[in-house]
Order: structure tokens, then sequence, then C-alpha cells
């Protein structure tokens, strides 16, 4: 297992970005209107016009360009069997033939925008909400309305992620130390079958501990949620210059 | 390999998944009480990392979905589970995308219910090889229904994905095999160490 990595548990990125100093609430809103608009953009240059507006919130967040390029090529086995096979499943005009099969232009225009699509989506997540501490984000969804217990669901799981990342870490380093290593075959599927069974039953008999002595503290199966104040006038100007963007991105899309 | 990015699904398989995620929620918050908060919230956090957990199998490694064992140990309340772990991978991974996260979820968490009312309507104390078969038949059927439902999605989304959805189906059976001997090792460990968690809700 990759280690959970290091953002999980603290906020990434320079403090003083403009996207930093919003309120979370306009940072979710901002993410799910750009997502919807990226969504139902219609046309290749409508669709780059979104990748553009996205690239831009990743500069006013201050991403670290080497990792946002990272996120971006690590394309994942469902996405690279998407973009490969389009140019020779979509019918149209010929553009090349490959062994016996042919790719239209048409094929290879709906493989653009696929990948536009996808990468706008992720670029504005990573700018507006992965650069957020996730803490933040439990109680942003809460006070926009998401149900109290799927806020408090949330919050519980980014703090059982550390838990679990910590047991699981004891419990390989026992395997290790009874020379275990991972191959293919019935052995080390049961053996992960056994480490993860192991890893519920511990974790689960730590959370039961843990809840028994937040209720006797007077928890009530929901935190208080925080009250994040009122929207200032950052954010009333950035999600108007947002939302003229956006609209700008359909309008290309128009045309 | 189960989450679909922005931009591939078509408008209305996007919102019939965004409906029956929602109704699945709605049945899930139901049971996610708040005395049985903390396990769910466990699960959710396996669900959340068992994407990093690689397990070799011949050439290639395959990552599991898990879907199986969340269904047995948590019942409805694995949707609302299912559903926060997956936010959490699109936000912090990058996974899958966020307008998709409906159509994700219901893909995903509908066969973690089934199985998990099927695992809790057969399963018996004390009976370990009927445990392992249960955990088996609920980890590898998961799977394959996750399978199922992610190729309709993308059929149902154009002809054109015919042929993704086609491989999606080649590259599963590795993974359900896999899922199968891992959720009744995992689940069997569970019946005889904690046999009560199989039980309650």
């Amino acid at each position: 297992m990759t280690p959970v990595p290091a953002h999980l548990l603290a906020p990434q990125g320079p403090a003083r970005s403009l996207v930093a100093r919003l309120d979370p609430r306009t940072r979710v809103l901002a993410a799910a209107l750009f997502a919807v608009v990226a969504v139902a953009a219609q046309g290749i240059m409508a669709q780059l016009a979104a990748l553009g507006v996205a690239a831009g919130l990743c500069l006013l967040a201050r991403l670290p360009m080497r990792t946002v390029l990272r996120r971006l090529l690590a394309l994942e086995v469902f996405m690279a069997l998407v973009l490969v096979t389009l140019p020779f499943t979509v019918p149209g005009q010929t553009l090349f033939t490959l062994g016996g099969l042919t790719a239209s232009a048409e094929g290879m225009e709906r493989a653009l925008s696929v990948a536009a699509i996808a990468s706008a989506v992720m670029l504005a997540v990573q700018a507006l909400l992965a650069s957020m501490e996730t803490v933040a984000l439990g109680h942003a969804l809460a006070r926009l309305g998401v149900p109290a217990r799927l806020a408090t669901l949330m919050l519980f799981t980014l703090r059982y992620v550390e838990v679990l990342h910590q047991e699981y870490g004891r419990l390989r380093l026992a395997m290790r130390a009874r020379a275990f290593r991972p191959r293919t075959g019935w052995h080390t599927w049961r053996a992960y079958g056994w480490l993860v069974g192991m890893l519920l039953v511990n974790s689960v008999e730590r959370s039961e501990r843990i809840h028994a002595a937040m209720r006797l503290r007077g928890f009530r199966g929901h935190y208080p949620i925080l009250d994040l104040g009122r929207a200032g006038g950052l954010d009333w100007g950035f999600g108007a210059v947002h939302t003229a963007s956006l609209a700008l991105v359909l309008a290309v899309g128009m045309m | 390999m189960a989450h679909i990015p922005d931009g591939v699904v078509t408008v209305p398989v996007l919102v019939a998944g965004a409906v029956a995620s929602a109704g699945f929620l709605g049945l899930g918050l139901r049971a996610l009480t708040p005395e049985r908060m903390p396990r769910v919230a466990v699960l959710s956090a396996v669900f959340f990392v068992a994407s990093l957990i690689h397990l070799p199998a011949g050439p290639a490694s395959v990552h599991l979905i898990l879907n199986g064992i969340m269904g047995a140990v948590l019942g409805w309340a694995a949707f609302p589970a299912i559903l926060v772990a997956l936010l959490l991978q699109a936000v912090l991974f990058g996974f899958g995308g966020l307008v998709v996260l409906g159509v994700n979820a219901m893909n995903m968490g509908v066969p973690a219910v089934l199985a998990g009312l099927v695992f809790r309507a057969l399963w018996r104390r004390d009976r370990p090889r009927r445990t392992a078969l249960l955990g088996a038949a609920c980890g590898g059927g998961a799977v394959a229904l996750t399978t199922v439902m992610l190729s309709l999605s993308l059929v149902a989304s154009g002809r054109e994905f015919l042929t993704v959805a086609q491989l999606v189906v080649l590259t599963a059976v590795p993974v359900m095999v896999v899922e199968a001997a891992f959720t009744a090792a995992a689940l069997g460990l569970v019946a005889r160490v904690k046999p009560e968690m199989l039980e309650e809700g």
C-alpha cells in the first residue's frame, strides 16, 4: 500500500493565495458550478475554454506546477482505455488506418473532448477543494445543506483514515517480520484478507472505545457545525468573475 | 478501475445515477444511527484506502473494490459510507469526477447493499464453511454486479463505448477472483474473532 499522502493530514499550498482566502462555501459552490458547466459545455472549443478556466484557477490557488502535471498524467487505466478506443469506435471520416482498424476524425475529436472535460474538472477540484483542509470541507458541506449525518460521517472517516494507516503499518510490519512476501496465489490473497479482517476488528474495537468516551462527554451523534461567518467582498467578487467566465464558456459552445 | 471520470457518460445516465443514488442515500442515512457512526466511518475509511492496496495477480496487479465486504458488515449504511469515500477519493486522489459521483456511487453502492442483504439473510454463527462460501459469493458477486452496471452506464451513453465496456468486463475477471478469495478470508476472520460485528443492525 502506498502511504496516505501527507496533504490528507495538513493543508497544502501557500496559505496566502487568493483561493486560500476564500470562504470554504464559496470554494465548494464554485467547484460544483464549474463541474456542471464543464460537463454541459458543447463542442471542443467550449471544452478547451473550460480547461483554460481550470488552469486559471490553479494559478490563483498557486498550486505547485509539478504536482498538478503529475496528477494529470497519472491516467487511470479506465481513462486510457476510453482515449485509445474512441478514435476507432466513432464512425466518420477516415483519418488513418492501423492494422485493419480505421481511426476517424470524429473519434479523435471525441477522445480529445473527453480528455478535456475530465482534466478540466480534475484541475478545478485540485485548485478549489483539494487545497482546503478537509475538515473545513466537511463543515462547508454541512452549512450548504448536506445532511448533518453525512457531513459527520465524512469528518469521522477522515479521522479513521489516519487510525487505519497506523494500524496497517503495525500489522504489515508483523507480517514482514515473519518473512511474508506478496505473490500471485491463494496464500497471498488469504493473508491480505486476514490482514484487512484484523484491521477491521481492531479499528472497530478502537472506534467503539473512542465513541464510548465521546458519549460520556455528551456527544450526540453529530459535531457542532462551525459557524463560518458571512461571505465577504472577496467571495462575492470571486463568485462574480467565476460565474462570468463560465457563462463565457457556455457562450463559446453555442457559437 | 470502476471510477468513471467526468465527460464520459451522457446526461440521461447522469440523471439516472443521481436519482438512484439519492434514493439509496435516503434509506442508507436512516440506518446510519449515531451509535453506528464510528463503525460506518471505519469501513468508509477502509473503502477509501482500498484503492491504494495493490494485490499481485499474474503479471499485473489489481486493486480491490471491497463493496461486498462493506455490504456484509454495514447493510444499508454501506451506501452513505461508499458515497463519502468516493467524494474523498475524487477530491484527494483525483479518482472519478464530481458530476458523475451519483453514477459511480450507484454502480458501487447498490451491489454492496444487495450483497449485504444476501449475506445477512443466510449467514449463521459458528459455521466457518458457510461463512467462507458466502463471503466469496458476496465479494465476487458485488464486483461482478458493479462491472455489469458500469458497462451498462457506458453502453447507455453511446455505441462507441461498447469496446471499452467489453474490455472493462475482461479486466474485471481477475479482480473478481481475487476479491472473492480476499472477502472469504476477511469475513472468516471477523466471524471467528468478533461475530457480533456481522449480526447487529
